[in-house]
This record gives structure tokens, C-alpha cells and sequence, in this order.
């Protein structure tokens, strides 16, 4: 009898273990309604949202909302808000909307915007029209970043040129880069120490030195490879929602790797970019001054007050094959805030969102994340407060009509992952730049095919259910 | 059955009732699910939709996929049969009675307890192109481009085989256990007879321990097809041309990234007739050389 009232417990306990899962009503002891808040970040960023959200429970007596940091959280989000028991709100990058709204992860919030007088006048446009999808507002944009060239004003200055001339086209970026890159050769039995465009052209041919510096390289850092194709004029997806990989623009920005590298060699490519350490270490070939210029996003700031906080460096924008009509083009993403399907505190978590789309939270936490705020109007004295010395010229760029995000496509990780293949076969030889695009084009066309398909089966419920979720 | 032996059947399917029910819901349930999603537009969120045989058919075309089971295939096929012979061979020289074996035994078994994602994360350093430690060794012996193991597609799956012999410790335990199982008097019959030492492991050690090489065999055909967490953490997406994208983890991209989750379960069940099929025809070709001495 003992031991069947031993199995018995055990039983009981696993059961009770199960029905775990369904949360309870969760207040504090005072009754605040606690709002569980899962965020991407950790170290300075989690810090920064921290703050706002100490600031938020300490403004209001309703509300206490909990952040914690979740990695990697869209699966996370995905899988909770799958099993019916997801966070309040979550932080997702702008890029993910989409696919979330789409499958019908995220609660709708038009209605909610709409209510407390929050409309996309307040905003960068843009950053507004990242967080709509097909006719509803699914996220808020806190701490949005857009990109632009990083270039090392000392190694402008050792090289006889101008660190206020950056360049205004690939053209002139390419020419600056033999100035700026700088190898070591073999010349009568000596190794010597040269500017690229110091080679005979035998030695260019020959292609026998050793990179020591570049002034710039596609694949330096490489994290924008695949995107690259909006500085050449070109597009990802058109109008109608179709895929245009194989456009081109994109197809002259991967012939554009495939030249670099076989301008400089594949072999020294490899040993050049084996010798770099990651982006954020004091290894870093920007920080530590063996690549003169990069394409970068508004975060690099924090690696070089880390790092290199004695680094000469200035931003631009990144020179587009076309100055005149590619000028100031720049790529823009933001971190957002969603309520995911199913959250069991969406209006208080959505007093959370509108909070951030104030002024003043906005700005704090865009100098703790050293990024900018996506509100169109900023304080007086924001520019003044804000760590990053270049941070008007983000504003500035993610404000330009050549301001690019990724296509709106519920497959976008796929597509990315394809163009990331492709354009990493183009730099280094593997498959001509034509055929590498095609490729993309085919596979992602017949991708987008079945999603499309998918979608059609369910549009119909799908937008019903949106109208009734739609957060009041 | 007396009242006795109901009450002791009754007790014992209690006592085991929690791993009965574990077993139903989290692995009987799961497994029977993933065979009706294998036939549905499935992505987690959304109620599945039944499509037939569209994910299989869709596998037929996907060169992504043929070259994810390529490259699981070539890997297995390499590293494979270089770990079982370098675990015996290993576990050979540690069965032979020198000084400090223990010691020696420790140190090869060391590198299987150091976790999947520390080893990959060292090995990304050891195998880096310019600054390796591997490739350092390799340039005093007078290598003038040794290879760049991680980012030409060549190099990566050889990379990984060679992570993955790193960490034999487990075999050579296994063998070794099964090595100090083989009688002495066998050895001893063979040495009255003249047998030399190569003669007495090729027609005594190996007939003795054929059931363990047979029992690794089959467990690394399993874990060989099915490589994960080096693979992702050594080349997250597959490295350079899909050159290190095995199978386990384009499912893994389909099922948690592509949020293709019908797919990638329609991919798991080939996997697994696949292992099936291979572990079959593996059992059919030992079969006449695995001595069983019972």
C-alpha cells in the first residue's frame, strides 16, 4: 500500500508538473499586473531597455512589466506562442514581421495605434511601414539602424589623401582602394612593402603578394553581401511582391565580387580574412586598422568606444555605382515590439509599446543602445547627448528617399540564405555571378510559390480573425 | 494468475507508469505526429494542411537537399571507417602493459567529455587558415599553401572528420573493454602454435571482439548521419557552397528557420529510413564475420 501511494504521488507530481504550463494570472503583491517581456539583447542593449522599463514601472502604479533576455528568440517566440503560452510582448527585428503576422503569430495592433492617437506622422516613415503588413500595424519601431561607410580618417591621411573626400561612387571607392591597400611583394629577392597601385602590372597579374591592408573588400565585413545589390541600383523584390533576384543591379553588384577577388587572388583573399578576428573583438580588421574602410551599421560605434576608442574614423554614405541617382543609399532594419498571439496581458503590454513611442523613453533608450529613435522629431539637445559623434548622419541617411529595408516577404530568411550562398560562390569564383543569381531566382520563386499557395488557402480566415484580434 | 501475481503486475506497471506515460506523450505521440505532418503545409503556428505526398515529391527536385544528404553521406563515408580503425588501433596501444596506461587512457578519453560546442569553438581556431595551430605545424614541415580548412569547400567536410576523430575517446573505451575480454589462453594457444603478432590480432583480437566492432559500427552509421552541433556551430548555414550543410541541419533550417516544418518532418522520416536501411544492409554484410562466442 505504500508503494502504491509512492507511484501515486510521483503521478500527481508529474501532473501537477504539466499543468505548469498554463499560467496563472500573475500580479505582483501590490496587484500590478506583471507583463513578461522577452528581448534579443543582452549587455549594454539589455542594460539600456532595462532602464526604460525600471522608468515605465515607476511611472504608473498598474503595470510592472519583466524583461528577460531570450536567445535566439524567434524560435523561442515561435515555439511558446505555438504551445499557447508565449510572453506579453516580445523584441523582434523588423524583418521577422511578416512571416510572424503572416502565420498568424502576432496580435494586431492598428486599432490600439489608432486609439491612443499613435499614427505614422510621428515617425520615419519608413520605419512605420516595417512594422505593416498586408493592411494592419503588427509592431511599434524602437532603436532602429541604417547603414553607412566606416572609414579610417589616419590610414586616409598615411595614404596622401583627403580623410574629408570619401568616396561618391564604386568608381572612386575602387581607386581609393589601391591607394589605401597596401601588400608585400617579392622584387628582386626582397620583400617590399607596397600600395597596390605601386605594382608593375606583371605583379598585379602574377598576383604573388601578401595582403597586409585593405582599403576596402566586399567580403570586410561580409554581413551585407547579400543585400548589396541597392548600391548598384537593383531590387530584391518589385512592386507586385515578385522576386527579382536575377536584376540587374544585383547581378552588378556580384560582379563586382567576383572582380575584386580576381583582382587580388583567392589565395590572398583566404589568408587575409583568416587572419581577422570578429566584429566585436579588438581584432577586428577595421578596429585594428587593416581595412581602411567598411560598410557598417550605426552599432559599430559601441566596438570602436570598446576597442579602439583612439580610432580617426568618419561616416558616409556608402558610394553607389550610380552617384547621382544611387546617392545616399542606404539599408535600414529596427528592432520592434510585438504582442505575440495569445499574450494573456496584450493591452497592458501595448501601454509598454506606446510608452517607448514617446520622446523622451525613445531617446533614452537610443543613447543607452546608441542607436537613433524612428520618431520623425527628436529633442534639441539629442544629437548633443548621443555618444556616437556620426549619429546625425544615420538619421540623416535612414531619412533619404534611397533608404532601403529587405523585401516584405514572409520567406525572407530563405531568400536571405540563398543570396548569402550565391553571393559567397560569386566572390570566390565558385559559380559565375550569373549563374549564382539565376539559382536564387529559381529556388526562391518556386519557395515564394508555396507560400503563396499556403497563403491563399488561409487568407480569408486569416483576416477575419485579424479584424476580431485586432487589440482594441 | 493468482491474486498475487495481479497485485505484483498491477504494482509493477504502476511503478513504471511514469515512463510508460513519458514514453506515449513525449516520444510515441511526437514520433505518429511527425508522420501525418510529414504530409502537411505545416509551419508550427498554423493548423496543418494536408498535402499529400507534396513534401516528399518537393525533396525530389530540392538540389538543396540532395547535396545536404550529399555531404552527410561523403562525411560518413570518410569519417566512419577512420574513426572505428583509429579507435581500435588507439585502443590496442593503450591495452599494452606500459607505464602510466592509466595516465594515457584518460588523456585519449579527455577530448569525448569536452562539450559538442566548446570543441567546435577551439577547433575553429586550430583550423584557422592563416593563424591554425594545424596550419602553423603544417607550414614548418615545409607546406607552402596548406589547406584552408574552413573556408574552401573542399576542406570543410575533411575538417570536421578530423574534429570528429578528435573526440574517439568513447570507442576506444568500448574496444578496450572488449579487448581485456578476450581469453588469454586463445592468445597463448596461438603463440605455442607460432602465430605472429599481426597473425594473432587479425585470426584472435578481431574474431573475439568482431561484436563490438559490429555494435560501433552500426552506432556510428546512426551518429554519423545524423551530425549536428559541429556542423552548425563550425559552419552556421553551411559554410562556404552549402559545403558543410548536412542533412541534420537543413532539416533543422527547415523546421526552425523556414518555419517548413511539414518538410522538414517528411526529411526526418527518410533520415530515418535511411539509417534503417543502411543499419539492415550493414547487419547483412558483418553478419558472417561477427562471432558471437556464446
Amino acid at each position: 500500500m505504500k508503494s502504491l501511494r509512492l507511484v501515486l504521488l510521483v503521478l500527481a507530481c508529474l501532473f501537477c508538473g504539466a499543468g505548469c504550463g498554463q499560467r496563472v494570472d500573475e500580479r505582483t503583491p501590490d496587484g500590478r499586473v506583471i507583463v513578461s517581456y522577452w528581448e534579443k539583447w543582452t549587455g549594454f542593449e539589455l542594460d539600456a531597455m532595462q532602464g526604460v522599463v525600471d522608468d515605465f514601472n515607476r511611472s504608473q502604479p498598474r503595470i510592472e512589466v519583466r524583461l528577460l533576455p531570450v536567445s535566439p528568440i524567434d524560435v523561442k517566440i515561435m515555439l511558446a506562442t505555438a504551445g499557447g503560452n508565449p510572453p506579453d510582448l516580445a523584441g523582434l527585428w523588423s524583418f521577422s514581421v511578416p512571416d510572424f503576422a503572416e502565420k498568424g503569430a502576432l496580435t494586431p495592433i492598428s486599432s490600439a495605434l489608432r486609439r491612443t492617437g499613435i499614427t505614422r506622422e510621428q515617425f520615419i516613415p519608413l520605419f512605420w511601414d516595417l512594422c505593416g503588413y498586408r493592411g494592419f500595424q503588427w509592431a511599434v519601431p524602437v532603436a532602429p539602424a541604417s547603414l553607412a561607410l566606416h572609414y579610417n580618417r589616419a590610414l586616409f591621411r598615411e595614404a596622401g589623401l583627403d580623410p574629408d573626400k570619401p568616396p561618391q561612387s564604386i568608381a572612386e571607392l575602387e581607386a581609393l582602394n589601391e591607394k589605401l591597400t597596401l601588400v608585400d611583394v617579392t622584387r628582386t629577392g626582397q620583400v617590399m612593402r607596397l600600395a597596390y597601385c605601386q605594382l608593375t602590372p606583371e605583379e598585379r597579374q602574377a598576383r604573388k603578394f601578401a595582403l597586409v591592408r585593405v582599403g576596402h573588400l566586399p567580403q570586410e565585413p561580409g554581413s551585407f553581401l547579400d543585400l548589396m545589390g541597392a548600391w548598384f541600383g537593383g531590387s530584391l523584390s518589385d512592386s507586385k511582391g515578385r522576386i527579382t533576384a536575377d536584376a540587374p543591379g544585383n547581378l552588378a553588384a556580384f560582379r563586382w565580387f567576383r572582380d575584386t577577388t580576381q583582382k587580388y587572388g583567392v589565395e590572398n583573399l583566404r589568408n587575409f580574412g583568416a587572419s581577422g578576428g570578429g566584429l566585436a573583438s579588438a581584432q577586428n580588421p577595421f578596429l585594428c586598422g587593416r581595412v581602411a574602410m567598411e560598410l557598417q551599421g550605426v552599432w559599430m560605434h559601441n566596438f570602436i568606444e570598446k576597442y579602439a576608442p583612439d580610432l580617426d574614423w568618419g561616416v558616409a554614405p556608402f558610394p553607389a555605382a550610380d552617384p547621382v541617382a544611387g546617392k545616399d543609399t542606404t539599408l535600414v532594419e529596427s528592432d520592434v515590439l510585438v504582442i505575440p498571439r495569445g499574450a494573456r496581458h496584450a493591452e497592458e503590454a501595448f501601454e509598454f509599446m506606446a510608452y517607448l513611442c514617446r520622446r523622451g523613453p525613445a531617446e533614452k533608450l537610443a543613447v543607452g543602445q546608441h542607436k537613433f529613435t524612428a520618431l520623425r522629431d527628436v529633442s534639441p539637445d539629442f544629437y548633443a547627448r548621443h555618444p556616437n559623434p556620426h549619429i546625425r548622419e544615420f538619421v540623416r541617411l535612414a531619412n533619404s528617399p534611397q533608404a532601403r529595408a529587405v523585401p516584405r516577404l514572409s520567406i525572407w530568411r530563405e531568400y536571405q540564405e540563398e543570396l548569402r550562398v550565391a553571393a559567397g560562390n560569386a566572390l570566390w569564383l565558385v559559380t559565375p555571378p550569373e549563374v549564382a543569381l539565376a539559382q536564387v531566382q529559381q529556388r526562391v520563386a518556386w519557395r515564394w510559390e508555396r507560400a503563396q499557395a499556403r497563403w491563399d488557402r488561409v487568407a480569408e480566415k486569416r483576416e477575419k480573425e485579424w479584424q476580431q484580434r485586432d487589440l482594441p | 494468475m493468482t491474486s498475487l501475481e495481479r497485485h505484483n503486475l498491477r504494482l509493477g506497471l504502476l511503478f513504471v507508469s511514469p515512463w510508460i506515460l513519458g514514453f506515449l506523450v513525449f516520444t510515441l505521440y511526437p514520433v505518429a505526429a511527425s508522420i501525418f505532418f510529414s504530409f502537411c503545409d505545416y509551419d508550427v503556428l498554423s493548423a496543418p494542411v494536408w498535402v499529400g505526398g507534396m513534401n516528399y515529391r518537393d525533396m525530389l527536385t530540392d538540389q538543396v537537399f540532395w547535396k545536404s544528404l550529399y555531404n552527410t553521406l561523403f562525411f560518413s563515408v570518410l569519417a566512419l571507417p577512420l574513426g572505428l580503425i583509429l579507435a581500435l588501433l588507439l585502443a590496442i596501444l593503450l591495452n599494452q602493459p606500459v607505464r602510466c596506461r592509466g595516465a594515457f587512457r584518460a588523456i585519449f578519453f579527455l577530448p569525448s567529455l569536452v562539450p559538442m560546442v566548446a570543441g567546435a569553438m577551439v577547433w575553429l581556431w586550430i583550423l584557422n587558415g592563416k593563424l591554425g595551430l594545424l596550419n602553423q605545424f603544417l607550414a614548418t614541415l615545409g607546406m607552402q599553401h596548406p589547406p584552408q580548412w574552413l573556408s574552401d569547400p573542399i576542406w570543410t567536410k575533411p575538417s570536421l572528420v578530423l574534429m570528429g576523430l578528435w573526440g574517439v575517446g568513447n570507442t576506444v573505451v568500448i574496444y578496450l573493454a572488449s579487448l581485456q575480454d578476450v581469453p588469454q589462453s586463445l592468445y597463448e594457444a596461438a603463440e605455442i602454435d607460432g602465430a605472429s603478432a599481426w597473425t594473432r590480432l587479425r585470426h584472435v583480437t578481431l574474431p573475439m571482439i568482431s561484436p563490438v566492432i559490429y555494435f560501433n559500427l552500426i552506432m556510428g552509421i546512426i551518429g554519423t548521419l545524423q551530425t549536428f552541433a559541429s556542423a552548425y556551430v563550425m559552419f552556421n548555414g553551411g559554410g562556404p557552397n552549402r559545403s558543410a550543410l548536412f542533412y541534420a541541419v537543413y532539416l533543422y533550417q527547415n523546421a526552425f528557420e523556414f518555419r517548413q516544418m511539414g518538410y522538414a518532418c517528411a526529411m526526418a522520416w527518410l533520415l530515418f529510413l535511411l539509417i534503417l536501411g543502411l543499419t539492415w544492409l550493414a547487419t547483412r554484410l558483418t553478419q558472417k564475420h561477427v562471432f558471437y562466442s556464446t
